[in-house]
């Protein structure tokens, strides 16, 4: 867990845990339950974007060359956008799942 | 003093609502708390009461009502009881943790199976931790202030939290009794609009029941318990401000004839008025037996009951309720770990009595009693307890 903000303690805690700003959700990072990192190679990228159509957390953008970015902070490393990825129809997927450990 | 008016006990309870001015009533009829619903229906229905009666499918729905009205600001109130409460079990957490102040009476009755629609507590101990303030009452009277006194603690900005008015079911919603109502202008003196701290309004959006991730849940919860223990101080504040305006006074725990008993009872609920009866019977015969009466069950009167039990060494703690393969019944288990650490620690004698709506009567409290006297201080076998009346 990486929040930008500092975790609040119980004295802090508004009365029935409202949250008092709506859409105060997305400063909420929720990268930290990832195990496994999605990593992109651009070499085989035909700019499908299938990655960020098949992506459940919203977590890929398009860059304006037209290749995926991950944002790390909301990826939870399901691996789909591995397996969805056009070129995985060769074995030539543009992500390869590594292990979180070894960013450590 | 007041007029004292005969009527029924839930009627008492529902005219406590109207004087209250609710804005909110939403409520499934359920035996034996249908009558006060009932009469809240008619209320709204010609005039009498200004509020919304929501006539909803089920108690789920009941409790998920009142906490969109309490959420928007309105006063809500419901009733319920046994399978009722039952059926409202998972809305109760969510409306103490989203600090909904809502008022309920809860009408006691067994849960089945087998189908029984007369008295015990197992509804209610069966929902002991939904972190609702949770208090007991012993009389049609004390069940009308109770109706009043719940709305005034509940709502103080500085408790903001749902209120059980726990009242026996048949023996005591469908008696009639003398009750001393209030005049509007006094329960208006003693009970100020509600101003909710939040409130849903479109032009002022936030979010109320949100979803927590395992780094803040802890601490939500911490908050909330501080919550229910803080509700404390204000709750005697409002029996002190009831006492103040009619004379009739509360406590979390009566005493009665406790002073120098050698051995205490004791009771929730209705079966006080039986219980005192018992002790004067005994005390006339010379035996030193006294009596405590707990009206407030959550947040737990640890202190007071510390302080009342004072130098008693046998203590008989009556259950109206079966905790099932327990290493105690609900009200004992609470009472023995509060005196674990005591010294010296008294003898906890536990008995469960009138269950699904068999009589408690004078002479079976005598009896347990009486063998609380003759026996040792000594602590007995782990989940002992005496059902009372059992035949073999």
């Amino acid at each position: 867990m990486t929040p930008k903000e500092k975790l609040m303690g119980w004295r802090d805690v508004l009365i029935g845990a409202v949250a008092e700003e709506p859409g105060s959700a997305s400063r909420y990072e929720t990268g930290g339950w990832r195990s496994q990192r999605p990593v992109f190679d651009a070499q085989n990228c035909i700019k499908c974007g299938l990655c960020y159509v098949f992506c459940p957390d919203a977590a890929i953008e398009m860059t304006p060359e037209g290749f995926p970015s991950i944002r790390l902070a909301y990826c939870k490393g399901c691996g789909i956008c591995a397996r969805e990825c056009f070129m995985s129809a060769f074995g030539l997927s543009c992500f390869k799942m590594v292990e979180e450990e070894e960013f450590r | 003093m007041a007029k004292r008016i005969g009527m029924e006990v839930s009627i008492a309870v529902a005219e406590a609502v109207r004087l209250a001015n609710a804005d909110v009533i939403s409520a499934y009829p359920i035996t034996p708390q249908t009558h006060i619903v009932e009469h809240l229906s008619e209320l709204v229905a010609n005039g009498d009461l200004d509020a919304e009666f929501l006539c909803v499918e089920s108690e789920h729905t009941a409790m998920s009502a009142c906490m969109g009205s309490s959420a928007a600001g309105a006063r809500s109130f419901t009733a319920t009881a046994s399978q009722g409460l039952a059926l409202m079990h998972e809305i109760l957490f969510i409306a103490s943790a989203m600090r909904l102040p809502i008022v309920m009476a809860v009408a006691n009755r067994a849960l089945s199976a087998p189908l029984s629609i007369w008295n015990d507590h197992s509804d209610v101990m069966a929902s002991r931790d939904c972190g609702w303030i949770q208090y007991f009452v012993e009389n049609g009277q004390e069940a009308f202030d109770h109706v009043l006194i719940a709305f005034r603690v509940a709502e103080d900005p500085q408790v903001l939290l749902p209120a059980i008015v726990n009242l026996d079911g048949f023996i005591l919603t469908h008696m009639i009794e003398p009750h001393e109502l209030l005049t509007q202008e006094e329960v208006d003196r003693f009970l100020p609009p509600y101003q909710p701290r939040y409130r849903l309004d479109p032009d002022r959006p936030l979010t109320m029941g949100d979803f927590a991730m395992p780094d803040i849940y802890t601490e939500i919860k911490k908050a909330q318990e501080e919550a229910l223990r803080a509700a404390r101080p204000m709750i005697d504040r409002g029996w002190r401000e009831f006492a103040d305006l009619t004379g009739r006074r509360y406590a979390a725990v009566e005493a009665y004839r406790a002073e120098d008993a050698e051995a205490l009872l004791l009771t929730m609920g209705s079966m006080g008025e039986t219980a005192t009866v018992a002790v004067d019977r005994m005390r006339s015969a010379g035996m030193p037996v006294g009596l405590l009466k707990l009206r407030l069950w959550r947040p737990f009167p640890g202190d007071d009951l510390l302080r009342l039990i004072g130098p008693a060494r046998k203590i008989v703690v009556l259950d109206r309720a079966i905790s099932f393969g327990a290493a105690a019944n609900p009200v004992a288990a609470e009472v023995s770990s509060l005196l674990y650490d005591r010294e010296p620690r008294p003898r906890i004698f536990n008995a469960v009595v009138g269950l699904g709506g068999r009589d408690v009567r004078v002479k079976e409290l005598e009896a347990v009693l009486e063998n609380a006297l003759r026996e040792e201080s000594r602590p007995g076998p782990v989940g002992r307890y005496e059902l009372i009346g059992v035949r073999t």
